[in-house]
């Protein structure tokens, strides 16, 4: 046991650091090196300067204005106030608890018989047309896994750069160096075409009450869309924003961008707040459009709605937001999933004032209308 | 005059404010931290906060030279580092040929003269490591493509660039670089963590007031006053398409001014109002509110 006066030094980096740890336990993503930044910042501001020390933190351990509000928060109940506590109780808060899904049936059981099999594929067949609101639990938890069949392809837009190609237009440059190659001796025109690149696509998820059946189903889908197939030619990852609107605009991207659907899922749903609440579709997408859509998100993008149409607040302001909407983005796909019913029919307040700005209107309430989908999002 | 001689955040902020450009305590501390730390400047926030002349500020303040790069789609090394001037190499190329009589003699010398400094240019990125200490301007950012992006996250790294047939070409001193966004799309965080980043607000009514007075200084104070006030409750109250920045603000001020009006009034407001709001609907939603905003 030493009883050595710890050094006053050694006792403000822990505190910083303490710091930066509780700050990545509230969710703000605080790396290494964004630490180190972080010391070496308020080392020369000057620890002794709170407002300093608060500036410092911030422009060093924040990468977003999502982060900021958590940062005050943390910073206040860090510096200012008494009990803090200590860097191990909040490393214990941070574990969040999993469980699970069940697997569905015939997980475990091992059957060979051809039959059997048979019967699994026609199942399989039914499930995909079968609309996902009125599945059990359990045909749901096996509808989940067949999601993974979905491979959304990105639409495309013509780029800036041209390439190479063996039709098109005169590629003058590459000829003449070719010529100079052969110290001038003219030979053959190479050709170039405008290069493509894949097209932006926003998907507008409704998770108010009237869509609450098809929210599992709508973030699965997202997530398919967030991770898609890179087909030949395709330069990156096409960009994929996901937002989900109902009382209020929750961005999911993020949460979207993860790998695994089960946490994926889990991590949106932490941060959407109006689960199940009602709809007030024009307000929410003023703000998209205020916040995101205008400055150049929705700009030349296919941007896909997922909504039931059932309009609480005025269908005015949506008409008016829609047509906002479909100025700024190359297409707007609405997506319904009672579309594809028998015997709808688009009356409902809020679909009648969205219709005219609309370019496709599209089932949306299985799987197999999912695929269609996509494909109407990739040849747009 | 050499950026790390700067001896606090209140230093700073006082040169900048000498330029013109009021900043408050956050942006002077962060800039300071900027400058002292050689981290590059990621500025975001909404379109007319004065990213871009926060910039302009710093070269003026540390008597620098400024080098702009305007990001777009589909920007590339090509526009951003260097490219060779083609047309020059080969005529280059044919007065050798005719000074040797019709027939180059030595290939490779005649190649190695091709690829000479001469016939480089330089784009804003080499030339800021070239002509260091300087300010680098990387405006929107967010306009670029990821490719892009990891390529500026090279050079801001080791802030040198490597050219093939000329060698490696590193800063004397790394050059200030500020970064902008307007949040069209997330910066990678790769880029992020590589800078300080820094929310631009708007400024609040008695800055902004002193903003116009430093600006514009033939307004007077009354119509400064007026006319901040107003733009500061347009900004929050009225539920804008495009909200009106610093920038509308000063045009607006001026355009009065210039017309002679001494004490805004309905009538000089709407007839100016296109210089503080840039859409019909905007314009419609607060020629109904004017009256009752001047009354208020």
């Amino acid at each position: 046991m030493t009883q050595t006066p710890v050094p006053v030094l050694h006792e403000a980096d822990e505190l910083l650091l303490g710091f930066a740890r509780a700050l990545r336990a509230a969710g703000v993503p605080v790396t290494q090196d964004r630490t180190r930044s972080y010391l070496e910042a308020t080392a020369l501001v000057g620890l002794d300067d709170q407002r300093a020390t608060y500036w410092a933190g911030r422009a060093t351990l924040c990468s977003g204005p999502d982060d900021l509000d958590r940062y005050d928060q943390v910073f206040t109940a860090w510096f200012l106030s008494g009990d803090r506590p200590s860097p191990r109780s909040q490393k214990d808060e941070r574990r969040t608890v999993q469980a699970a899904l069940d697997e569905g049936d015939g997980a475990g059981e091992v059957e060979t018989d051809e039959e059997t099999l048979n019967a699994m594929a026609s199942e399989a067949e039914v499930l995909r047309h079968r609309d996902i609101a009125d599945l059990s639990a359990r045909e749901k938890a096996r509808l989940a896994t067949m999601f993974e069949t979905l491979r959304p392809r990105a639409p495309r837009r013509p780029a800036h750069r041209r390439n190479p190609w063996h039709r098109g237009d005169v590629d003058a440059q590459r000829t003449l160096r070719q010529m100079l190659k052969r110290m001038g001796e003219p030979g053959e025109v190479v050709w170039r075409r405008p290069a493509q690149r894949p097209r932006r696509v926003v998907l507008l998820l409704d998770v108010s009450g009237s869509m609450s059946s098809y929210a599992d189903a709508l973030l699965r889908l997202a997530h398919r869309f967030s991770h898609p197939t890179v087909g030949p030619g395709t330069r990156g990852v096409p960009r994929v924003e996901v937002f989900t609107i109902g009382t209020r605009l929750t961005r999911v991207t993020r949460a979207m961008r993860m790998r695994d659907p089960e946490r994926a899922i889990v991590a949106a749903g932490e941060t959407v707040p109006d689960w199940s609440g009602g709809t007030r579709l024009g307000e929410t997408l003023r703000i998209f459009l205020d916040r995101w859509g205008q400055r150049g998100l929705a700009r030349g993008a296919v941007v896909v709605v997922f909504s039931d149409g059932w309009e609480r607040g005025d269908a005015g302001l949506l008409g008016e937001q829609m047509r906002r909407l479909h100025a700024l983005a190359h297409r707007v796909v609405w997506v319904n999933p009672h579309v594809g019913k028998t015997g709808y029919l688009p009356v409902q307040q809020g679909i009648v004032a969205a219709l005219p700005y609309v370019d496709d209107l599209v089932a949306g309430h299985s799987l197999a209308t999912f695929a269609d989908l996509i494909e109407v999002v990739a040849d747009a | 005059m050499h950026p790390t001689t700067l001896g606090s955040p209140d230093d700073l902020a006082k040169r900048l404010g000498d330029t013109g450009y009021l900043c408050d305590e956050s942006l002077a501390t962060i800039g300071f931290l900027a400058l002292s730390m050689h981290r590059p400047l990621l500025l975001e926030g909404e379109p007319g906060t004065g990213k871009t002349a926060l910039a302009e500020a710093f070269a003026e303040a540390l008597e620098l030279p400024l080098i702009r790069l305007q990001c777009y789609e589909g920007i590339d090394a090509g526009q951003a580092l260097y490219d060779w001037d083609f047309p020059r190499q080969i005529l280059h190329l044919r007065s050798l040929e005719a000074a040797g009589g019709g027939a180059v003699t030595d290939a490779v010398a005649a190649e190695e003269s091709l690829f000479d400094e001469r016939f480089l240019l330089a784009r804003p990125v080499l030339r800021a490591l070239r002509e260091s200490p300087a300010v680098l301007l990387v405006d929107e950012i967010d306009r670029a493509d990821d490719e892009f992006e990891a390529f500026l996250l090279e050079v801001l790294s080791t802030y040198q660039v490597t050219i093939p047939e000329l060698g490696t070409i590193t800063a004397a001193t790394p050059p200030v670089v500020v970064l902008t966004s307007n949040r069209t799309r997330e910066v990678h965080d790769a880029l992020k963590r590589r800078c300080l980043y820094h929310w631009v607000e708007h400024p609040g009514l008695d800055r902004e007031i002193a903003i116009v007075r430093t600006r514009a200084p033939e307004v007077s104070e009354a119509l400064a006053r007026q006319v901040a006030t107003l733009v500061q409750r347009l900004r929050t109250a009225e539920g804008l398409l495009k909200p009106p920045g610093v920038a509308e603000t000063l045009d607006w001020a001026r355009a009065l001014q210039s017309l002679g009006t001494r004490e805004l009034d309905v009538e000089s407001a709407a007839k100016t109002l296109g210089a503080v709001v840039k859409y019909r609907e905007d314009a419609q939603r607060v020629r109904q509110a004017l009256d009752r905003m001047l009354a208020g």
